[in-house]
């Protein structure tokens, strides 16, 4: 075996080829099979997407790094169960490209916060935590109520969504400004479209407190609030089969 | 420098630079309201003030044919200072991060500067700018020295180099104007990740160049660990990296992968950017500096061929032990911990390996500060390793997971090894590519060795104490079942351990600070070596028998 080396290591194409086919294996074996099995991924038929504003909260959440901090992913450990609510399902990121399970829980695991507080209650604690909860050592992000929400990308985010598999439809891609414009603003006459392209429960609402405003704060708030909320899969899987 | 380059080759630098001078003023023009339009405009101003220097030397004639009698070692003295550099720059960003974590108004209240944006900042500025920067500058170094001939040309190191540096500073600026795709350690958009691609496929052709004409027989350990690192870091980075860009000219991309897939295949690479840019390069440092340091050959041949082997085939299985008890299917957990506990055989192996070259070397490593970085990476490195293994077993992760616990592992890893080794092979470096006796000061490479050591070390036992209580108190209960503690509770009881991490951190800043004052003053005033082993040949009689004695 060491002679069969002594051979190997003359020759810089054969370690070449010999390190990329032991170093493909593992992958191999590991990655490949998530995509072809189905019990991988729950079936949920009533699984939703995210609606346009929500999409936008959702890259906000991205870039300012909040995942650094929270996951989004309960374990199925008893304590997480009793702590957080139900485990995560492999369905409920199954829209998540990428995923924001997290690594590390600095602050608390927010997978199933949506509608847990009121829009206010966010949005007093993103722009100042320690007024909310005073022990806190979560950053402000005063800057997200300056800041209009960029729209005009949208239906090209959209795009992007559905070219990687989530099922935006062609008028969804289309309207999507406007959706994200009509949820946020209750009195608009974009609610409609809203209404008729997205579930029945999808929240309308001025999400920072200001109608007539898109900030970044209403798209964040938006995001926050669907956070376990795009199907009811869990609540119709039994808890405690063998938690630990 | 740029008059050492041929005519040739400074005319192939202008056009590179030209062209990317232009791509950079078409993506600032045409991308006008995207954040794209930022990074187009710095590749431009980037390029250029590269183009002109090149361009004032353009008709300078060509150098002397001395040169092809040594190596060419230009790249290596610019990666070594764009080390410390990155290490200066990202250390300190960690250190600022430390303090917010205690008192989080310690900020200037604006976007770029949130803990969320600076903290891949920090990461980034570690792992790819310290660390990268420090592979890339002592693989020229190595590969010459154990192939025995120099470089096949003098463009493509400088391309690779400065090219590497340029996918740094797209990634750092990125977070902080909120440009992420905000998977762990491969933040970095689309353009960014296509443009390291082409960096890194320049790096490896070069690679095999130099070794096809290399005047060695063999291909010593060394490099088998740095050809790994860099192909399995372009597969890793190729396959977690696929997405959808929103269009050609906007900053924005959506990953290929959704959910369960995506977080596989996102710990498949951060696991193995761990292991082939964090293990395997600086495992390749550590076969040739330590031994050359200490005077004696590798303690065994066969030894770091089964490491070899070990590493590159089992580490690519282990990713999902970061998923223990999620949503991941229980059988792939189940193989990534097995394969886990495995791991430690090889990687041990590699750590023995190098304590016991060591051996009938250890009063060097008592006299020799820059002996002893190495010395202490072997030592953490094992001790990292098996820390490792043992988190990754499906009950203990239980507790660890999500805790400061796994942030102080990979400070152990980070600080005592991939530091200590980068810190000890660019002490033994630059004294002879300047062609200096020794570092001017070795008070002050002794000083950064034990503000490291010690730094490492409160770092590290903040961060256990941190993480098992903080484990512990999320799953304690009381007497009549319920949990004891809120989480705030376990945010509260954090605050003296985030202290003493961050004076530790503080620590290692400020000897790596003292690192790039000693640099300065070696370049600066350090007197002129003597010995004929400054001429630098391209055979000197310290490595020969060094590395042939391995063989």
């Amino acid at each position: 075996m060491f002679k069969l080396h002594y051979r190997l290591e003359r020759r810089a194409i054969g370690m070449t080829l010999a390190i990329i086919c032991a170093a493909s294996v593992g992958g191999f074996v590991e990655i490949a099979p998530l995509f072809t099995i189905d019990q991988t991924v729950e079936a949920a038929p009533d699984m939703r997407v995210y609606t346009p504003l929500e999409l936008a909260g959702r890259n906000i959440y991205m870039r300012e790094g909040c995942y650094a901090c929270h996951s989004q992913m309960i374990r199925t450990l008893r304590d997480e169960v009793e702590r957080y609510g139900h485990y995560s399902l492999a369905v409920e990121s199954k829209y998540d490209h990428p995923m924001l399970w997290g690594s590390k829980r600095t602050g608390p695991d927010i997978a199933p916060l949506g509608g847990k507080y009121s829009d206010e209650w966010h949005v007093r604690h993103l722009l100042n935590p320690r007024e909310v909860v005073r022990v806190s050592i979560m950053p402000s992000y005063a800057w997200l109520m300056d800041n209009d929400l960029r729209i005009d990308d949208l239906s090209g985010q959209l795009a992007a969504q559905h070219a990687v598999g989530v099922p935006y439809t062609p008028d969804m891609i289309r309207h999507a400004a406007d959706d994200a414009y009509g949820q946020a603003n209750p009195d608009s006459n974009r609610v409609a479209g809203v209404r008729a392209r997205y579930d029945d429960n999808t929240n309308i609402r001025a999400f920072d407190g200001i109608a007539d405003r898109l900030t970044e704060m209403d798209a964040l708030v938006a995001y926050l609030q669907i956070l376990g909320r795009l199907t009811d899969a869990s609540n119709l899987d039994p808890v405690g089969k063998d938690l630990e | 420098m740029i008059t050492n380059l041929t005519a040739s080759e400074r005319r192939g630098a202008l056009l590179i630079l030209v062209v990317m001078a232009i791509v950079g003023l078409f993506f600032a023009a045409a991308g006008r309201g995207d954040p794209i339009a930022l990074h187009g405009a710095l590749i431009m101003v980037v390029a250029l003030a590269f183009a002109f220097p090149v361009m004032g030397h353009l008709y300078d004639p060509e150098p002397s044919a001395d040169r092809l009698d040594t190596y060419y070692d230009d790249p290596s003295k610019v990666g070594m200072i764009l080390t410390f550099a990155w290490a200066a720059f990202a250390m300190f960003v960690g250190d600022w991060l430390a303090w917010m974590m205690v008192e989080p108004t310690w900020t200037t209240g604006s976007a770029w500067s949130s803990f969320g944006r600076l903290r891949p900042v920090h990461t980034t500025g570690v792992i790819f700018g310290f660390g990268g920067n420090g592979l890339i500058a002592t693989s020229f170094y190595v590969m010459q020295r154990t192939c025995r001939v120099r470089l096949p040309d003098q463009l493509s190191p400088w391309f690779v180099l400065l090219g590497f540096n340029l996918f740094c500073l797209l990634a750092v600026t990125g977070y902080m104007l909120g440009i992420t795709q905000s998977k762990e350690y491969a933040e970095p958009e689309w353009y960014a990740d296509l443009w390291l691609v082409i960096v890194w496929i320049v790096y490896f052709v070069l690679y095999l160049r130099t070794l096809a004409r290399r005047e060695e027989p063999h291909i010593y350990v060394a490099n088998w660990y740095y050809m790994a690192f860099i192909l399995v870091v372009a597969m890793l980075h190729i396959v977690n990296n696929l997405a959808v860009p929103v269009s050609f000219l906007s900053a924005k991309s959506h990953s290929l992968f959704s959910g369960v897939q995506d977080a596989l295949t996102e710990w498949w690479y951060g696991h193995n950017a761990v292991a082939f840019f964090l293990t395997a390069g600086f495992l390749g440092m550590m076969y040739y500096y330590l031994p050359i340091r200490a005077g004696r050959p590798i303690f065994s041949y066969r030894m770091s061929i089964i490491s070899f082997w070990g590493i590159t085939f089992m580490y690519m299985w282990v990713g999902s032990h970061h998923l223990h008890h999620t949503a991941l299917p229980q059988w792939v957990q189940t193989l990534g911990m097995s394969f886990s506990l495995v791991l430690l055989v090889p990687s041990w192996a590699s750590a023995a390996n190098a304590l016991l070259t060591l051996n009938g070397a250890w009063h060097r490593v008592r006299d020799d500060a820059t002996l002893r970085f190495m010395m202490i990476a072997a030592v953490f490195y094992g001790l990292t390793t098996f820390e490792g293994s043992f988190m990754a077993i499906r009950s203990v992760n239980a507790l660890s997971h999500y805790t400061d616990w796994t942030v102080g592992h990979v400070h152990a890893g980070a600080l005592g090894w991939v530091a200590m080794i980068t810190f000890g092979a660019l002490y033994a470096s630059i004294p002879w590519l300047w062609k200096k006796e020794r570092m001017y000061s070795s008070f002050l490479v002794e000083l950064h060795f034990w503000l490291a050591l010690s730094g490492t070390v409160i770092y590290v036992f903040a961060l256990w104490n941190a993480g098992i209580i903080q484990g512990l108190m999320w799953r304690t209960y009381t007497e009549n079942g319920n949990l004891a503690y809120t989480f705030l509770d376990s945010v509260v009881a954090m605050t003296p351990y985030y202290i003493a991490r961050a004076i530790g951190g503080l620590l290692f800043l400020t000897g790596a600070l003292a690192g790039c004052l000693n640099l300065y003053l070696t370049i600066r005033f350090a007197a002129p070596a003597t010995e004929a082993l400054s001429l630098m040949p391209l055979r000197d009689p310290v490595s020969d028998a060094v590395i042939q004695a391995a063989e």
